[in-house]
């Protein structure tokens, strides 16, 4: 899975037993490990507690010991304490410091602006507002959305999701999926208003009147193309089609361009793949729903 | 009573204003208080990380400077960290505030933030 690396913890300790940092070099430091994406404590004179680091991961202690690092041991033996004295470093000596520490241990480290980094785009459902219609499973083709035990819809598999794409968002009639780091509201997770309520309300008429849903107009575009991809099927041929469905989609708004112009169309699914994935959300969604009616 | 103070630098993302997350840690950085901080909120939550549980254990206050507060309580339930927002402390003050970087302004964060 992309997003199995958990940041690794540092502790800037100004604590008993350490000279307190200058604000101005604080503040560079902190701000320059958290842009290198660790996360970062401040333990200041006379308080804070050291919370727990994910499971298996060190803890890195940097602070001004006056020359000379202590050894910290764990009572419980659970989490294994680095320390490293940083007098007189300038905060990109003490980022070296601590990154080859994790080069040496062969840690990843989801760095933000780094080559392959994860940008944690996903789905947020908010509960207080989703009525288990199924439409965003039904929707999404990426398996983003499944059902827990209780058939009460989850996100399953934020991996999936595409990123900078907010479509499942936009298709939820009742504003309930939020992407917090989507440019504006109420995607972005701002309160939701009546104009909000109102503009969702006809999209999905909209999408009604076009067929039920949007995966449906790329179905029929499939259907067509289907008699003729069997005489002259070509991996391009297939992909002009795929982009000609995903250009109806730009210009139906819900997916936005930027995104399309991303996405490794060679990599999505085939017309085929999308029929049947659609055919299979839907039975999911069916599924759930007459589930949850028999439960209730 | 002391509290629990987590900010969060939204660092995969240009959604929250630089001037305001810098002055907000520049001035926490200021205050002499101890706080937790994250490289990215959502990416802690995506990973269901321990830390979140134990930043909102206990009765201390839990001040959280990210987003919006609709998309942090619901990133916290994703996370298996579910908590009300209306949710009082043993003082009658808000156990749980969290304060929106994208909308609102340093100086009132910050404010937020170290009032005791």
């Amino acid at each position: 899975m992309k997003n199995e690396i958990h940041p690794l913890q540092v502790v800037v300790y100004e604590g008993d037993g350490a000279n307190p940092l200058a604000a101005s070099e604080r503040f560079s430091l902190i701000s320059l490990l958290l842009d290198k994406g660790y996360a970062v404590m401040r333990v200041a004179a006379g308080g804070g507690h050291l919370q727990t680091p994910a499971a298996d991961l060190p803890l890195v202690v940097v602070g001004d010991f006056g020359g000379s690092a202590p050894e910290l041991e764990d009572a419980a033996g659970r989490t294994e304490i680095r320390t490293h004295d940083i007098r007189g470093l300038a905060p990109d000596a003490v980022l070296e410091t601590i990154e080859q520490g994790r080069a040496a241990d062969q840690r990843g480290l989801n760095q933000p602006g780094a080559a392959g980094a994860w940008k944690p785009w996903f789905p947020v459902i908010d509960y207080d507002r989703c009525t288990n219609c199924m439409q965003c499973l039904s929707f999404c083709l990426f398996d983003v959305y499944g059902v827990d035990d209780n058939q009460k819809i989850q996100v399953k598999n934020q991996d999936n999701c595409k990123t900078n794409c907010p479509a499942c968002s936009r298709v939820c009639p009742e504003v309930a999926i939020m992407f917090p780091k989507y440019a504006s509201g109420p995607i972005n997770g701002d309160v939701v208003n009546q104009a909000d309520l109102e503009r969702e309300k006809m999209k999905v008429d909209i999408s009604a009147l076009l067929g039920g849903d949007i995966y449906s107009r790329l179905r029929d575009r499939s259907e067509a193309a289907k008699s003729r991809f069997s005489k002259e099927r070509s991996p391009d041929k297939a992909l002009d089609e795929r982009k000609r469905c995903l250009t109806k989609l730009q210009q139906s708004g819900i997916i936005p361009e930027e995104v399309l112009a991303e996405l490794d169309l060679a990599s999505l699914p085939s017309p085929d793949e999308i029929q049947r994935k659609a055919a299979e959300a839907a039975a999911r969604a069916q599924e759930a729903r007459d589930a949850a009616a028999g439960a209730s | 009573m002391s509290k629990k103070i987590l900010y969060c630098r939204c660092a995969f993302a240009k959604v929250v204003p630089d001037a305001t997350k810098d002055a907000v840690l520049e001035k926490l950085c200021e205050s002499g208080a101890g706080f937790e901080s994250v490289a990215d909120l959502c990416e802690m939550a995506a990973r269901k990380d321990e830390r979140l549980k134990d930043l909102l254990a206990g009765d201390e206050p839990v001040r959280i400077a990210a987003c919006y507060p609709r998309a942090v309580k619901w990133l916290f339930h994703n996370a298996g960290v579910p908590f009300s927002d209306g949710e009082e402390n043993g003082d009658g003050g808000k156990h749980i505030e969290v304060l929106n970087m994208r909308e609102q302004s340093a100086d009132e964060i910050v404010e937020k933030l170290t009032e005791s």
